[in-house]
């Protein structure tokens, strides 16, 4: 069989058993090998086909790099650590679903749903993300450069050491950190006007864990949550993060973004719907 | 008027017969029963009481009946207790009103308006006790058609099958989240699954590390609360349920208290010990038939296109139409739960008015799937109120692949269906979390009481069948022939599918 010949760290590449697809006999059109990577043209690639051949290649940790990707879905599904991934283009929906430790950088957008219910692992875009970045996510971190939408970071929770955070550079959508129970959500608010206004509503309703560092002015919020200035303890956090984001993105001046004035949104209460019910 | 109105009932104790032996005192999460030892009496304070029955149950010298009140009010058809209660408690508090267990109000239930043919004379019945009885039954998406190939006179299926639920009995255990039921439920309906060759499903609060064994009969849910969904979660089970809706309370979500949230279910839900467990109404990433197509195919890409993906939704008024978008959504089953389904808790007023019956679900699903050509696509699943044998075969007659059952299987281990699950402090140990209470399910003993149920019901739907002259339950699924009607409307027997009895 011709796609016997891809050898990775010496050993033969084998596709998962049990999956149909139309691409195996010609494997070699769309795989190249690099010095430490594994290259992969998706051009006109279906998504279960360029997912299925991810998945064969990560059995055996490896960077992988995914060119002219365009709106393949679920790309980098319950993708494990040691995998280390770069994507030009514009992934389609759920990005690093179920994500259990890889790591992605994306050179472009991402879509809706990038994220999804994600475990462990890092996602770092240099672009805009699209609805429901992180929704349900329980571990692991994202850092967008650009802008997010709505719904964002929705019902993100933690346990332990598991402390999933959203770090977005620009502004967000309406609904953020919605029905949050934990984890961290940083705005940074670095392309807003000078009135500094985040044009969001319904910031937090229903948010009963976790915290939102936020730069710029917010007008809405959902009645469970209540606005503090930062401590020392969310300052040590807050600078961490941004550095790591100005790290990723290759912005100098961290000092003065961490300088500038944040204000932290934590929930009023750990049990919002208490007192709905009578027993 | 901040009067305690308890809940109906008194309990009796003949005097006579108590020995002070405590048992009720000990067995009572309610603090009903407390000792004089003044007086040497055991006093009960009836407001407490909410006819469990654990201790008329435990009562060494049957010492204890628990009688109903007969209505405190005037009687009035219109005006019950329960509304006046209800409003009483209301304006006391502010508050919905609670409950648990499925919708207990009489108008609902078709089941005992349908009957069951048998063979006489013209095509003989069977005898299962001495000819085979096939209930096997496989839930999954179906192919159009078969293509076969012939080699050497050798025959092989060249159509590649989607993968399928192998159940030997067309009964699985309905969806029961750890955190609702204690951990002591949860292995006796993992291990009763496993034992009987059939599936548990976990509900949407994770599946316990400690049961992850049993992991091949697990149906594991993903809900709007993502509560312990994660990699290892999803290899482990055999089947993926994504849940919408629940018959008990369609179209609103669920929060388990922070009092229920221990060490245990903390680490299996992943959230911090005290924490209110939320689950949205919806889920938040899920606005149309598209979104779920795309959380159905991230599951799939997630298990790797290996394990059948089930969604799960309350019976409502579309239901027929929302089943066919399911369908087409990529769902391999579609699991119907209606208005007569269970929880843990739900406000009354939405459990006992909002769904429809699963009768006439299962019916308009089952016909409009057959309509549009894609009744193989999916396996209908269905649950809410499943009684007995019986009504098992009625659903499956009326258009239904495999049932869910719950309440029955908690009767089974020893609930009395008193509806105060949402307290937390279920005298029988099984809606609670509570360590010491949960210890009075032995999961031995529960798993062999479970067992037997699924036994004596697969013995019976056997009977059943031999007796309409059918050896396999394939031959029964939406034959509505074998199904008539009694006291029904024109409208509802063709709404049903079924003909009057005696035509």
């Amino acid at each position: 069989m011709q796609e016997n010949k891809i050898i990775l760290n010496n050993q033969p590449l084998e596709l998962l058993n049990g999956n149909l697809s139309s691409l195996s006999s010609k494997l070699y059109e769309y795989i190249k090998l690099r010095k430490n990577a594994i290259e992969i043209n998706a051009e006109g690639m279906h998504y279960r086909d360029l997912n299925y051949l991810i998945k064969s290649i990560s059995k055996t940790p490896k960077k992988i790099i995914l060119r002219n990707i365009s709106g393949q879905r679920y790309i980098g599904t319950k993708l494990c650590e040691n995998v280390i991934m770069e994507i030009y283009g514009t992934p389609g929906n759920d990005l690093g679903s179920f994500m259990d430790g890889a790591e992605i950088t994306v050179n472009g957008n991402v879509q809706d749903g990038c994220g999804n219910t994600m475990n462990r692992g890092c996602i770092m875009i240099k672009g805009s993300a699209g609805d429901i970045l992180g929704y349900s996510m329980r571990g692991g971190k994202i850092f967008v450069r650009d802008d997010v939408g709505y719904r964002v970071g929705i019902h993100m929770k933690e346990y332990k050491e598991n402390r999933p955070c959203i770090v977005v550079g620009g502004t967000t959508g309406d609904f953020l950190g919605e029905y949050m129970a934990g984890g961290i959500l940083v705005i940074l608010g670095l392309n807003l006007e000078k009135e500094k206004i985040h044009n969001i509503k319904y910031v937090g309703t229903g948010m009963h864990g976790g915290v939102i560092y936020i730069h710029g002015e917010v007008t809405h919020t959902g009645k469970e949550v209540e606005m503090k200035s930062l401590d020392e303890s969310d300052k040590i956090l807050l600078k961490g993060l941004v550095m790591e984001y100005c790290k990723y993105f290759n912005i100098i001046n961290s000092n003065e973004i961490i300088k500038r004035e944040f204000s932290k949104l934590i929930p009023v209460s750990t049990r919002p719907y208490g007192d709905l019910y009578a027993y | 008027m901040l009067k305690n109105y308890g809940n109906g009932y008194y309990v009796e104790r003949d005097d006579d017969r108590c020995i002070r032996c405590e048992v009720c005192i000990n067995q009572c999460t309610y603090d009903t029963h407390f000792f004089d030892s003044e007086d040497d009496v055991i006093i009960s304070q009836d407001e407490n009481c909410i006819n469990c029955q654990r201790c008329v149950s435990l009562c060494p010298t049957n010492a204890i009946t628990i009688r109903k009140k007969v209505s405190k009010y005037t009687e009035n058809f219109h005006w019950k207790d329960e509304s006046i209660l209800s409003i009483k408690k209301q304006a006391e508090t502010g508050g919905m009103i609670l409950t648990g267990m499925g919708c207990d109000k009489p108008e609902f239930t078709y089941w005992d308006r349908i009957l069951l043919n048998a063979s006489q004379v013209t095509n003989p019945s069977i005898d299962p006790l001495r000819e085979p009885m096939e209930l096997l039954t496989f839930l999954g998406s179906k192919p159009d058609n078969l293509e076969l190939e012939f080699e050497e006179n050798k025959m092989s299926l060249k159509t590649e099958l989607s993968p399928q639920l192998r159940l030997g009995i067309p009964i699985m255990f309905s969806a029961l989240s750890y955190g609702a039921v204690s951990y002591n439920v949860h292995q006796a309906l993992a291990r009763a699954a496993s034992e009987s060759g059939t599936y548990f499903n976990t509900g949407e609060g994770g599946l316990d590390r400690r049961l992850h064994k049993y992991g091949k009969n697990a149906i594991v849910q993903v809900a709007s609360g993502r509560f312990g969904v994660n990699p290892d979660y999803l290899d482990v089970g055999a089947a993926v349920e994504i849940k919408i809706g629940q018959g008990a309370k369609p179209g609103i979500g669920g929060h388990l208290p922070g009092e229920k949230v221990g060490p245990d279910i903390s680490r299996t839900r992943m959230i911090p010990e005290g924490t209110d467990a939320i689950s949205p109404a919806p889920q938040h990433d899920i606005y149309s038939i598209e979104d779920l197509r795309q959380l159905i195919y991230a599951l799939k890409e997630a298990t790797n296109y290996s394990k059948p993906i089930s969604v799960k939704i309350a019976a409502v008024h579309n239901s027929a139409a929302i089943a066919s978008g399911i369908v087409r959504a990529g769902a391999d089953i579609v699991a119907l739960d209606g208005v007569r389904g269970s929880t843990g808790a739900a406000p009354k007023i939405i459990r006992d008015n909002v769904g429809i019956p699963i009768e006439l679900a299962i019916a308009s699903v089952d016909q409009r799937l057959r309509d549009e050509g894609i009744r193989n696509k999916a396996s209908i699943v269905i649950g809410g109120g499943i009684r007995n044998s019986g009504d098992v075969l009625k659903a499956i007659a009326l258009g239904a692949d495999s049932v869910y059952i719950a309440t029955s299987a908690l009767i089974a281990i020893g609930c009395t269906v008193c509806q105060k699950c949402y307290t937390g402090k279920c005298p029988w140990g099984i809606a609670t979390t509570d360590p010491y209470i949960s210890k009075r399910i032995n999961p031995e003993i529960a798993t062999r009481r479970l067992v037997n149920l699924l036994k004596g019901w697969s013995n019976e739907i056997k009977e059943i069948m031999g007796g309409m002259g059918i050896n396999a339950i394939e031959s029964i699924r939406g034959n509505r022939l074998m199904l008539r009607g009694v006291g029904l409307s024109d409208r509802e027997l063709s709404a049903l599918g079924i003909k009057l009895a005696g035509e």
